[in-house]
């Protein structure tokens, strides 16, 4: 138990990140008010831009294109998601439909410009981060052969990411006023806060950390950008639900999700698992996180102006 | 009241009238900056839709699963509820489907029905699920409606190999016999060959029978009354839960129904590993027709006609076939935002009184 334990401890972290880091940008974005259903899409910008910075990089730049494709990543997803900032701050747009059309428009967008640029859909990068051992903490029993052996340095970037959120969300003025804005943005308004702005800031964020939630994939697991990150976004939309819109809370869900798919994809070669049904592992995440759905509903700590336009005037 | 209500009509059709021309010149746009020419592109892409009888029939074909898909995305929305999960919603109602088609050795007079009726209620059970979920916990029919897709996609990923595998791949079920096919012989004759199938006509009964049932009956009423404001619905009397559920079992069918004139109309068999775009696309249809059964069955028509013409495009002058998705996107985009285009039209009128 305890060598695939820590045999498929790796695989179960590179799965766990890109939904953390994507999650942990769609609660920046729905605790300042803004519902975005677009992650999906945003992660495939990501994906996208990454894959392209790195390929053309590479040749040239072989040890730092990767990390260029990762600021060129969070960049590419900024910059797309300010079409949904734009539609659901400025114009009071429906947030969910225009979410759906970032996921619809990413999906096609870049497959489209993939064709133009490589002939196939599809982007293919040289070589991704490689697995490092973190010294001396890597000795440590237990706990070191099963976090500091064999982890991707986008790993560590990801959890310190997630720790500085923590701080600004519950420690700074400013995360004090992000969420002021998605419990009650009139409150917040009246008292100074500028509501438009805050927002658009969050839902940068979310872009941000969405496309490097997609690059992440790019360069650790996948190694290609296909146009798709197989609905991730989505999963990770769940998480953030699952995980109550807290910091620790998403760390909790993506973990149990990466844990569980992984779980599910090496079940064939675990023989204490290989009496289970596929089937019946593969739909394991989605079922426990309806059933945590109806569990938590009671105590929903869903932000109260998530998916309402802020008009100034209305009270 | 009903001035009123044209008058809205009207409205909308004049912003989606808009944002499909925006979506078009952004597609132009987009063509133009790939170093092609817009004019010749969109000149092939329409050809290819509609330049041969086979060719239209093929369209309709095309857009007869987006009918279902986009009246079941409107149906909820009427009440309020966004079903995403339509894609799940018809992989279930076409596996159902499918299961009877392959399983049931009877004459195709009582095959269909049965196949049509296993889809119906496949979708509808796939949708009941997230509707109880919302009338009774609350919890957002966004997610459980993914969830529920995901659930769908595998339960098919590893039932079809198990229990319908194909003769020659794993990755999709035997072909179902001409017999638990909605294609038949006189249509593809009249259509010289085209995959235009009975589904066609399934999805025309089922928007005018959406239409009367939302604007003639009690149920419809009730049920647009919770979608408008659901607290003022239940102060009326109306059973809000009881219409929640309903709205999503009926939504949840019509999905289901279209899964069935993909997956035994338009195709023989079912793949796995595959979560029709369609359902997807379905939102986009119900978004363009404004939520109104007519107008999401214009809306799949358009659809269609850029999906069937892109082959065709792509064939021809080497523009990738995902131009069509893009142009889609776009109009999605411009109808979401159709504020923009509102306040455009007003700049327009008031300049006009000006003068």
């Amino acid at each position: 138990m305890w060598t695939i334990l820590v045999q498929i401890f790796p695989y179960a972290i590179a799965f766990t990140i890109p939904l953390l880091i994507t999650a942990l940008g769609g609660l920046f974005s729905e605790r300042s008010g803004v519902v975005n259903i677009g992650l999906e899409g945003l992660m495939v910008v990501g994906s996208f831009g990454g894959a392209l910075a790195i390929a053309k990089l590479q040749p040239v730049f072989p040890n730092g294109a990767v990390w260029i494709g990762i600021v060129v990543a969070m960049l590419t997803g900024i910059v797309f998601s300010l079409l949904h900032a734009f539609a659901s701050i400025n114009l009071n747009a429906n947030q969910v439909i225009s979410g759906t059309a970032i996921n619809m428009l990413a999906g096609a967008l870049t497959v489209f410009l993939a064709r133009n640029i490589t002939g196939s859909g599809n982007i293919r990068i040289g070589s991704g981060l490689p697995r490092i051992d973190i010294p001396i903490l890597s000795s440590i029993p237990i706990v070191g052969k099963l976090f500091f052996t064999q982890t991707y340095a986008s790993t560590w970037l990801v959890l310190v990411i997630l720790a500085i959120s923590w701080y600004v969300l519950y420690k700074t003025a400013f995360g004090l006023r992000l969420r002021a804005c998605g419990e009650h943005p009139h409150a917040a308004d009246s008292a100074g806060v500028n509501v438009f702005w805050v927002r658009y800031i969050a839902v940068m964020l979310s872009g941000a950390f969405a496309g490097l939630g997609g690059v992440v994939i790019l360069i650790t697991y996948s190694g290609e950008f296909t146009g798709s990150v197989s609905g991730l976004g989505f999963l990770a939309l769940a998480a953030l639900i699952f995980g109550q819109w807290k910091p620790l809370g998403i760390l909790g869900a993506t973990f149990f999700f990466g844990f569980a798919s992984t779980i599910a994809n090496v079940s064939q070669v675990m023989p204490a698992l290989a009496s289970i049904p596929s089937v019946i592992l593969k739909v394991f995440p989605y079922v426990v996180t309806l059933i945590a759905l109806i569990v938590f509903s009671k105590s929903s700590q869903a932000p109260r102006a998530a998916g309402e336009p802020f008009e100034h005037g209305k009270r | 009241m009903k001035l009123q209500f044209k008058k809205g009509s009207a409205k909308s059709a004049v912003v989606a009238f808009l944002a499909v021309i925006f979506g078009l010149l952004a597609g132009a746009l987009l063509i133009a900056v790939t170093g092609s020419d817009p004019f010749t592109g969109y000149a092939y892409l329409f050809k290819g839709g509609l330049m041969s009888t086979e060719r239209i029939g093929d369209t309709l074909a095309t857009s007869t699963p987006l009918i279902l898909s986009g009246l079941s995305v409107a149906f909820a929305f009427k009440t309020g509820l966004f079903n995403i999960g339509a894609s799940g919603q018809m992989l279930m109602g076409g596996f159902c489907a499918t299961a009877v088609g392959l399983t049931l050795p009877l004459p195709f007079i009582i095959l269909l029905p049965l196949e049509i009726l296993a889809a119906i209620m496949g979708g509808a059970i796939w949708a009941v699920v997230p509707g109880f979920m919302k009338a009774r916990f609350n919890v957002h029919e966004v997610v459980s409606t993914i969830m529920m897709n995901w659930i769908s996609y595998w339960i098919i990923y590893y039932a079809v190999p198990a229990y319908f595998k194909g003769q020659f791949l794993e990755t999709e079920s035997r072909a179902i016999p001409d017999a638990a096919s909605m294609k038949v012989n006189w249509l593809t004759h009249l259509f010289d060959g085209s995959f235009v199938n009975l589904g066609l006509f399934l999805a025309i009964a089922a928007v005018m029978i959406i239409a009367f049932i939302l604007n003639r009956t009690v149920m419809g009423y009730e049920l647009k009354a919770v979608g408008y404001n659901r607290f003022a619905a239940e102060y009326a009397g109306i059973n809000v839960n009881r219409n929640i559920v309903l709205s999503m079992m009926i939504a949840g069918a019509l999905a289901g129904l279209g899964g069935a004139t993909m997956y035994i109309g338009n195709a023989s068999n079912i793949q796995i590993g595959i979560l029709p775009s369609q359902g997807f696309d379905g939102i986009a249809v119900a978004l363009l027709g404004a939520n109104s059964p007519l107008g999401s069955m214009f809306a799949a028509l358009f659809f269609g006609l850029l999906y069937s013409g892109k082959g065709f495009m792509n064939a021809m002058i080497q523009i990738p076939p995902e131009i069509a998705d893009t142009i889609i996107a776009t109009i999605i985009y411009f109808a979401a935002t159709s504020v923009l285009i509102e306040r455009l039209v007003n700049m327009l009128r008031f300049r006009k009184r000006g003068q």
